[in-house]
């Protein structure tokens, strides 16, 4: 593989943007698809397939065979409320190789002693997504549990289209929100949010209620969360 | 990573899965990262062939020609560097240049 390739990936990965390495595996050549670019032709068709599905694979086109190597930006999570759930939830989502952020305008509970060596933003979350805007390939947790923080989360994680948003509550605190957004106009977004968070794994302490969030992204992630519940 | 290591100077090849059959540790892309010294990161398996690759990846960055290795329970050296798991995989290796 030439170097500038390889650049061109991280560029690419770093702006946020997937694009997929395509090798012709019997004599080494290779080039590079961007998500913007248009295929044009029945290599890059397979390619720009590949790229959607997330999956790297191998592919017979015409008789020879390619591996498309598909390379999607770090899945983002961001963290909203800096309770003692997200103190863990940070920890674990690290180590399963997410870019994790913590937003919470409450410096008490924003501080780094909390959270060493964690991307922590004390601002309201409408203020932090104008730095680091969200995107598809964001999840995020809403653990404020105050509706002043977690509202307005929300509404910008639909917008963005996160491909995973969950909030921390009850069933009737689940549907308080839900009151809230449908006097916002929005109830039809409302099977998009994952409420109570979570996979039903019985979990009680806040370390455990960690491991139930960061399996649910996973399995959103991975499977689209078929399996859920 | 692999292009940290450039960064550093370092010779460097990738490794691959481009296929698996069966019940194998690793999908399809996974990534072995490997420098001229034998040192590595990530993993194409559970741990049972990598040395094999390591080795091969090392050669790699020293001829700067591509190969693909394929490991599986059929194969000849099964009991040297099969996958216990029963599953077959073919790894491509290429040299960062």
């Amino acid at each position: 593989m030439r170097r500038e390739l390889l650049a061109a990936m991280k560029f690419e990965t770093d702006a946020r943007r997937a694009s997929v390495l395509v090798t012709d595996v019997a004599d080494g050549a290779q080039f590079l698809l961007l998500a913007s670019s248009e295929p044009k032709n029945s290599v890059e068709v397979a390619a720009r397939q590949a790229l959607l599905d997330g999956e790297s694979r191998m592919a017979l086109v015409e008789g020879r065979e390619y591996f498309f190597t598909v390379a999607w930006p770090a899945p983002r999570l961001v963290i909203v409320g800096a309770s003692h759930v997200s103190q863990a939830l940070a920890a674990l989502s690290v180590t399963a190789g997410f870019d994790v952020a913590i937003v919470d305008p409450r410096k008490a509970f924003a501080s780094e002693r909390r959270f060493p060596g964690v991307n922590l933003v004390a601002q309201w979350p409408q203020d932090a997504f104008k730095q680091a805007p969200l995107d598809p390939f964001c999840a995020v947790a809403l653990l404020a549990h105050v509706p002043s923080i977690d509202d307005p989360a929300l509404l910008e994680a639909l917008d963005a289209g996160c491909f995973y948003i969950g909030a921390l509550g009850s069933k009737k605190t689940r549907d308080a929100r839900m009151k809230r957004l449908a006097a916002a106009g929005r109830q039809s977004e409302a099977d998009r949010i994952h409420a109570p968070i979570g996979l039903d794994i019985g979990a009680r302490t806040p370390a455990e209620i960690a491991v139930a969030i960061l399996a649910e992204i996973v399995s959103v992630m991975r499977r689209g969360g078929a399996r859920r519940r | 990573m692999a292009f940290d290591w450039l960064q550093e100077g370092r010779g460097v090849a990738i490794a691959t899965v481009i296929e698996t059959w069966g019940s194998a540790p690793r999908r399809s892309g996974s990534h072995l990262i490997v420098d001229q010294e034998g040192h590595f990161a990530g993993s194409v398996s559970g741990g049972c062939v990598e040395a094999e690759v390591i080795v091969a990846a090392t050669e790699c960055i020293e001829s700067g020609a591509p190969k693909i290795l394929e490991f599986g329970v059929e194969d000849e050296t099964a009991w040297r560097i099969g996958l216990p798991c029963g599953g077959r995989i073919r790894v491509y290796v290429e040299k960062v240049s």
